[in-house]
């Protein structure tokens, strides 16, 4: 069976009138899905641009061992303060682990995802990974289960995944070009041998293009997650998300590299640099021809509880939930009635924008050729605490969303972490203040849209040439961004490039 | 004839079921090769599995106390640039 794939053809026909984030339909790649595929995605957040703000997802930590060595992973893992994939704070049984994702869903009813991301590979752990599948699909049946794999070890357990109506597995793919791989992985393990250089990415390459292609005959969604890292595989992600998209994946995400030299990691030693927030989305832009790319990602913890771009795991240690009383079945009851809600209110959204319109259409003869549209597009920063409004402090984001507003709508482009992937500014940082490293993470935002914000921080945004906009607390943040762009439009704002309103 | 593992383990489990004797075992600070069962995999594989597998240089030591996998011969970060710098703590993206 052929998994279809993202397709253009999907895209409903531009309405005249009605940008599709102004009339209230999402602006999420799960939108322009074939109806079947959608239901699999839509209360998945790191799947879904639209659940990310409604459903949370846990990771647990079950799976310590890995078949492989990337450049930029350290193998010393375990910190309370890193904030970056791979790090966990505690190792987890199977048993522990069912336990925990039982007590998270029982106080998150949004809870809807179950994933095992690490710190190493899950399918270089099965009987770990596996035992924790089977222990959560007999208590809470509703969780969805998905993985987050290398793929060396994906084909042989292709079978098992399916066993466990396993509907989604990410895939990290930064290379189809061994030439390439060499540059990333230093071994593999295979075949009860190390085996180094060409030869390893040689076969990493061949197991994960196999496995991509069992999964999709299988019905399986796959997610491909690449790692930008400039200069060794930048351009080559273009024919990356190419080939993953002919052979059926049905998202691409590529994530920016993460090397600072405290990681200790090959490229954070080596000085391999990240790319910038402008390098990564003009790659994503580059990429997007080919398929929806995930915007909205927040290379997690693979510890990981609750809303994208927030880490209850602190509320969530294994003494912790121990010690916790919880009555299954009205928790699963919660969750329903969660779900149900969301889904009324999709439902009601989706029949919103297909209803026909009120006004009748009037055809216009246009006699002069149509004015170019005014109004260049503008980068807004938001402050959300999730449900996809305007909902947090200035001073307490830990990331803001990044959207570009145009007079096409306001689009998701991404998201920026304040702290720098590390909470523990006082033992490692470099003495920049916190303010001034956020004033540095919005550099090329305009605006910053919050629900309140200090005088001190209003003040220095201003002299950076950010305007701090706190009118719209609360507000649904398409609407509120694109109030906002009008009102630059309308006050002649953006007649000038970006660039030269910076240099005046 | 046995190997050891050292302090420097992180405790991976990367080890533990490749072992063809059942030697290692999980402990706290870390894991450990029973000596009386390692046979170094002779008879049984071409290359030890354990260290064929093992993530941290160091940290798997044959009888004269060598290491297996010598500095810089796995991540290929020479010992040069292990400066302080490196935190005890961290480990980097795989794949979420």
């Amino acid at each position: 069976m052929n998994q279809p794939v993202i397709d253009n053809s999907y895209l409903p026909p531009p309405a005249s009138g009605c940008n599709r984030s102004s009339c209230g339909v999402s602006t999420d790649q799960a939108a322009v899905l074939p109806d079947d595929l959608r239901r699999k995605v839509e209360d998945h957040p790191c799947y879904s641009e639209a659940a990310h703000h409604h459903f949370a997802r846990m990771h647990a930590a079950v799976a310590p061992a890995c078949n492989i060595q990337c450049n930029y992973c350290n193998r010393k893992y375990d910190c309370a303060n890193e904030s970056r994939p791979g790090v966990v704070s505690e190792l987890l049984t199977p048993e522990q682990a069912v336990k925990k994702t039982l007590a998270v869903a029982a106080a998150i009813p949004q809870m809807s995802v179950l994933g095992v991301a690490g710190p190493g590979d899950p399918l270089a752990n099965p009987a770990r990974t596996f035992a924790t599948f089977r222990g959560l699909a007999e208590k809470a049946p509703d969780i969805k289960l998905c993985v987050s794999t290398n793929g060396l070890a994906l084909p042989e357990h292709i079978d098992e995944l399916a066993r466990h109506n396993i509907e989604h597995v990410t895939i990290t793919i930064n290379c189809v070009d061994p030439d390439v791989g060499a540059k990333i992985y230093p071994w593999i393990f295979w075949k009860n041998r190390r085996i180094r250089g060409r030869a390893a990415a040689e076969i990493l390459i061949a197991q994960q293009q196999k496995g991509l292609e069992m999964l999709v005959a299988r019905g399986i969604l796959v997610k491909v997650n690449s790692v930008l890292i400039p200069g060794v595989n930048d351009q080559h992600l273009k024919e990356v998300s190419r080939i993953v998209k002919v052979k059926g994946a049905f998202l691409h995400n590529v994530m920016p590299l993460i090397a600072e030299p405290e990681h200790g990691t090959f490229y954070g030693l080596t000085g391999q640099r990240s790319p910038s927030a402008e390098e990564l989305k003009a790659l994503q832009d580059a990429c997007e021809g080919d398929m929806a790319m995930m915007r909205h990602c927040r290379q997690c913890r693979a510890d990981a509880v609750g809303l994208l771009g927030e880490d209850r795991g602190a509320e969530f240690t294994m003494d912790k939930v121990e010690a916790m009383k919880i009555d299954h079945e009205a928790a699963l009851a919660r969750r329903l009635a969660f779900r149900a809600k969301v889904s009324a209110e999709r439902e009601a959204k989706r029949a919103l924008a297909h209803a026909p319109s009120s006004v009748p259409i009037q055809v216009i003869k246009l006699h002069k050729p149509v004015p170019a549209v005014e109004g260049r597009p503008v980068l807004m920063a938001v402050a959300s605490k999730g449900s996809g409004v305007i909902n947090e402090h200035f001073g307490h984001a830990r990331e803001f969303l990044i959207y570009e507003a145009s007079h096409a709508g306001a689009r998701l482009i991404g998201h920026r972490k304040t702290d720098l992937y590390c909470a523990g500014s006082d033992t490692c940082g470099d003495g920049e203040s916190v303010l001034e490293r956020t004033i540095r993470a919005l550099e090329g935002c305009e605006t910053v849209l919050c629900s309140r914000i200090g005088i001190e921080p209003w003040s220095k945004l201003e002299a950076a040439g950010i305007q701090p906009n706190g009118e719209h607390g609360m507000a649904r943040i398409e609407d509120a961004v694109m109030a906002v762009w009008r009102g630059m439009l309308e006050r002649g704002q953006l007649a000038t490039p970006a660039a030269e309103r910076r240099r005046a | 004839m046995a190997f050891r593992i050292i302090e420097n383990c992180v405790n991976c489990w990367a080890c533990e079921p490749l072992c063809p004797s059942g030697a290692i075992q999980a402990a706290k600070p870390h894991f450990l090769i029973d000596a009386n069962q390692c046979t170094e995999c002779l008879g049984d594989h071409a290359e030890p599995q354990c260290a064929s597998i093992c993530p941290i240089e160091g940290a798997i030591v044959d009888r004269l106390n060598n290491p297996l996998n010598p500095p810089g011969s796995l991540t290929g970060i020479r010992p040069m640039h292990r400066d302080t710098k490196e935190s005890p703590h961290a480990q980097s993206q795989c794949h979420l």
